[in-house]
């Protein structure tokens, strides 16, 4: 399956809204620089990967051109991700949420299926079927490529994060970045890490803080995430079994247009009626659980990421206090004894120190969270609003017209 | 079809089915309905009358009128089904949403199945359906046989007419189309009310778990704007019921009907390929008995020939008797089938567009939920 997409040139099937072409900075409200902005120009997909076309205009110092274009598949979007994580000086940031791997397994599953079927249904039917899943296709590929543009946009946002190096590598770097995926005996240290993590994460949590701002946000941040965990698994269900009723419309539509040619008498001509009429309707139907999907589904998706990362910032600043205090208290022992107290003093310091830069940068990072999503939340439930009015408007207008027609032959 | 016409200028007949009500208790529990009849036709002795019937007083009905007249080609509409699973639950008393939708599903199925009946100008003659609709008790809770039983019959017939008439061919093979047609439309619309059920449950699901995010929500313009959410998509719970309902009871009834009635319709064409047959049968046999008699000429036996000649008028009678029957039944199938296919374009044409209506209504509803819902979140700041 070989799908090329092209901003600009994107003439794909109009059951996605209009909204969705253009600058795809889909969920998030970014503030677009002239001094950096990033996008994704282009995508190829090819049998098992797909190739991101990662498209730069800077006017910084730093890059050899004003304007550049490199390839990068998902697994260096994973590693870009993974070295900030890593990166003991972003400890205090909130860490742009990893775009989740593209996934084509369900969808390269149906067209295989009807490819094996295609015996079985009449010619028709099996161009209709084609059509709906490579539209279907096509759908998932653009959410991907919006996905990873929106975590590249993050990044370029953020003051601290667009100047790292790795950043650069990636965007400038015309070649391949030969980042192979992680082997089993990587895999199984980060399990491991996150076994522990969590562990903390329980001892960390149970630490009152002295800092109200911090412990209201703990609280908020382990309610809020579970909540929208729970929300996003419930919009998914509900949109498919959205996009299951107009699968049955749009079969319906077939059998009865069937039941219309078999003679040309009233009936006939009503039945090819009411069959063009729900033609129409399933396909509003469909893009009304497309538009769910990416204002609903999606927004939910990624807020349900980056609630994590936040998480993960009040651990790694949860993990700073414990070390803090923690060297404190050697302090204190190595004042008792009177032993390597310098030692002792250096070491409390540099927690101190981390301690508090990572408090600083942390505030400011969860109050730019809540603004973030406000707005975030605030743009797709107004275009969620209005796409459902007017779906819901254009079907008022079908059924109305087809309406008009059949009660007026009777 | 001349007097259906007259019927309809000149005579008002509504019928109508109402009030299930639950007689007795467990296992012997039964649903009685009220029949209820206005009319101005002089065959009834009042203007308005009602009686109380059960399921198998209808079944009753259909038994005797198939006995009577699909012999002579007629097309008598069948029954609902019936359901064991159904009649179960109501008797258990088992007062939930399912039970209550059986009920009221088998209510409105009988009333279709009446109205058929009496809006058939033949078979509104037959005083087994005036005593169904105006006298007292019927016969009680004895029928219980299968009604399949004309349907049983149909696609197991292998009759090898010679077709005389093309008509008759090609109407049948138009028959077995739809019929095909319609079975597969069916399955797609049960399809269809089944994922409506299962949407409105995951848009319930949905709109509770969007309460709790608001809830938890800290800005309070959005939290607000979340938990009008919640009841926008609770709403939607409502409205997509509503609308597997109408799919289920406006659409697949109709067709469940229809694909019954195409049964009862291949049982009028299969009795016409029996009169046929036995047409056939009888013209066989008056051959034989002139060959016997030629036989006892030419062997010289006088005593036997009487009887030959004997028999040779007697089937000479009987295929003349049975042509006539033939042709009698062929053209009251005729009229049947173009009768029936009238009715067929009337009902169908009405269900769908009633159904429409129904998609409409809902439409104009999520308008008015998703335009109450736009300024909130527009609020939020």
């Amino acid at each position: 399956m070989h799908v090329v997409l092209c901003q600009g040139l994107d003439d794909g099937p109009d059951f996605l809204s209009e909204e969705d072409r253009g600058p795809r900075a889909v969920n998030v409200d970014l503030q677009t620089d002239a001094t950096l902005q990033v996008d994704i120009s282009d995508a190829l997909s090819e049998r098992d990967k797909v190739k991101f076309t990662v498209h730069t205009k800077s006017t910084l110092p730093n890059f050899k051109q004003n304007e550049f274009s490199v390839v990068r598949q998902h697994e260096e979007f994973i590693w870009l991700h993974d070295s900030f994580v890593e990166n003991e000086e972003y400890a205090g940031y909130i860490i742009p949420p990893a775009p989740p791997r593209p996934d084509f397994d369900a969808s390269r599953e149906k067209l295989q299926k009807l490819g094996e079927g295609e015996g079985s249904m009449t010619k028709e039917e099996f161009t209709k079927m084609k059509q709906e899943l490579e539209a279907e296709y096509l759908a998932i590929f653009k959410k991907t490529v919006a996905m990873h543009e929106v975590f590249l946009c993050r990044v370029a946002a953020h003051p601290v994060l667009r100047k790292d190096l790795n950043f650069h590598v990636f965007l400038e770097y015309n070649q391949d970045l030969s980042v192979r995926g992680k082997n089993k005996r990587e895999k199984m240290e980060d399990f491991f890490k996150n076994v522990v993590k969590s562990a903390d994460g329980v001892l960390v949590a149970g630490v009152k803080d002295v800092d109200d701002f911090f412990e209201h946000e703990k609280t908020f941040l382990l309610e809020y995430h579970n909540r929208v965990k729970d929300a996003s698994a419930k919009s998914d269900r509900m949109i498919r079994s959205h996009k299951s009723a107009a699968d049955d419309i749009n079969r319906i539509a077939s059998t009865l247009y069937t039941l219309g040619t078999q003679d040309s008498t009233d009936v006939c001509k009503f039945f090819l009626k009411v069959s063009e009429l729900f033609e129409k309707t399933r396909k509003i139907e469909a893009r009304v659980a497309a538009d769910e999907d990416l204002k609903l589904a999606d927004l939910l998706k990624y807020y349900l990421r980056e609630s994590q990362a936040a998480k993960d910032l009040l651990y790694r600043r949860g993990r700073a206090l414990v070390d803090y205090e923690n060297a404190n208290k050697a302090l204190d022992r190595a004042r008792a004894k009177n032993k390597d107290v310098l030692q002792a003093e250096t070491s409390q310091q540099v927690c101190c120190q981390k301690f508090e830069k990572i408090s600083e940068s942390a505030k400011q990072e969860l109050i730019d969270f809540k603004t973030r999503r406000v707005a975030a939340f605030r743009k797709n439930l107004v275009e969620l609003a209005e796409l459902e009015l007017k779906h819901a408007k254009g079907n008022l207008q079908l059924l109305q017209s087809c309406l008009g027609v059949l009660k007026g032959d009777t | 079809m001349q007097l259906d016409e007259e019927i309809e200028d000149k005579f008002e007949l509504n019928i109508s089915i109402t009030n299930p009500e639950k007689v007795g208790d467990g296992m012997n529990a039964y649903m009685a309905y009220k029949v209820s009849t206005q009319t101005t036709l002089p065959m009834f002795r009042s203007k308005t009358f009602t009686v109380r019937r059960r399921f198998s007083d209808f079944l009753g009905l259909y038994e005797k009128l198939s006995d009577k007249h699909t012999l002579n080609g007629y097309i008598v509409p069948p029954p609902p089904e019936k359901s064991i699973m159904g009649m179960t639950k109501v008797k258990v008393g088992k007062e939930d949403n399912s039970s209550a939708e059986f009920v009221e599903r088998r209510r409105a199925a009988l009333e279709r199945y009446l109205q058929r009946v009496v809006f058939h100008p033949s078979l509104l003659q037959d005083p087994d359906v005036r005593e169904c609709v105006c006298v007292c008790a019927l016969s009680g809770a004895g029928f219980l046989k299968m009604i399949n039983r004309a349907t049983d019959s149909l696609s197991k017939m292998t009759i090898k007419m010679n077709e005389s008439d093309v008509w008759f061919e090609e109407k049948l093979q138009e028959v077995e189309a739809e019929d095909q047609q319609l079975r597969k439309l069916h399955i797609m619309v049960d399809s269809l009310v089944g994922h409506r059920k299962e949407l409105s449950v995951n848009t319930g699901g949905f709109a509770k778990s969007v309460a709790m995010l608001g809830s938890s929500e800290d800005n309070t313009a959005l939290s607000r704007a979340l938990s009008q959410l919640a009841e926008v998509e609770d709403k939607m719970e409502q409205l997509h019921q509503e609308q597997a309902a109408s799919d289920s009871f406006c659409f697949a009834e109709l067709l469940a009907d229809y694909i019954r009635l195409l049964g009862s319709v291949r049982a009028s064409f299969d009795q016409r390929m029996k009169t046929w047959q036995r047409w056939q049968d009888a013209q066989n046999m008056l051959q034989k008995k002139r060959e016997t008699e030629a036989k006892l000429l030419w062997a010289n036996k006088p005593d036997k020939l009487q009887q030959a000649k004997d028999d040779i008028t007697e089937w000479e009678a009987k295929v003349t008797q049975y042509e006539r029957d033939f042709d009698r039944v062929s053209a009251t199938v005729r009229k049947e089938v173009l009768r029936f296919e009238k009715e067929k374009a009337r009902d169908f044409k009405k269900q769908i567009i009633k159904y429409l209506e129904s998609l409409l209504q809902s439409q104009q509803q999520l308008i008015k939920y998703w335009e109450a819902f736009l300024p909130e979140a527009k609020a939020i700041a």
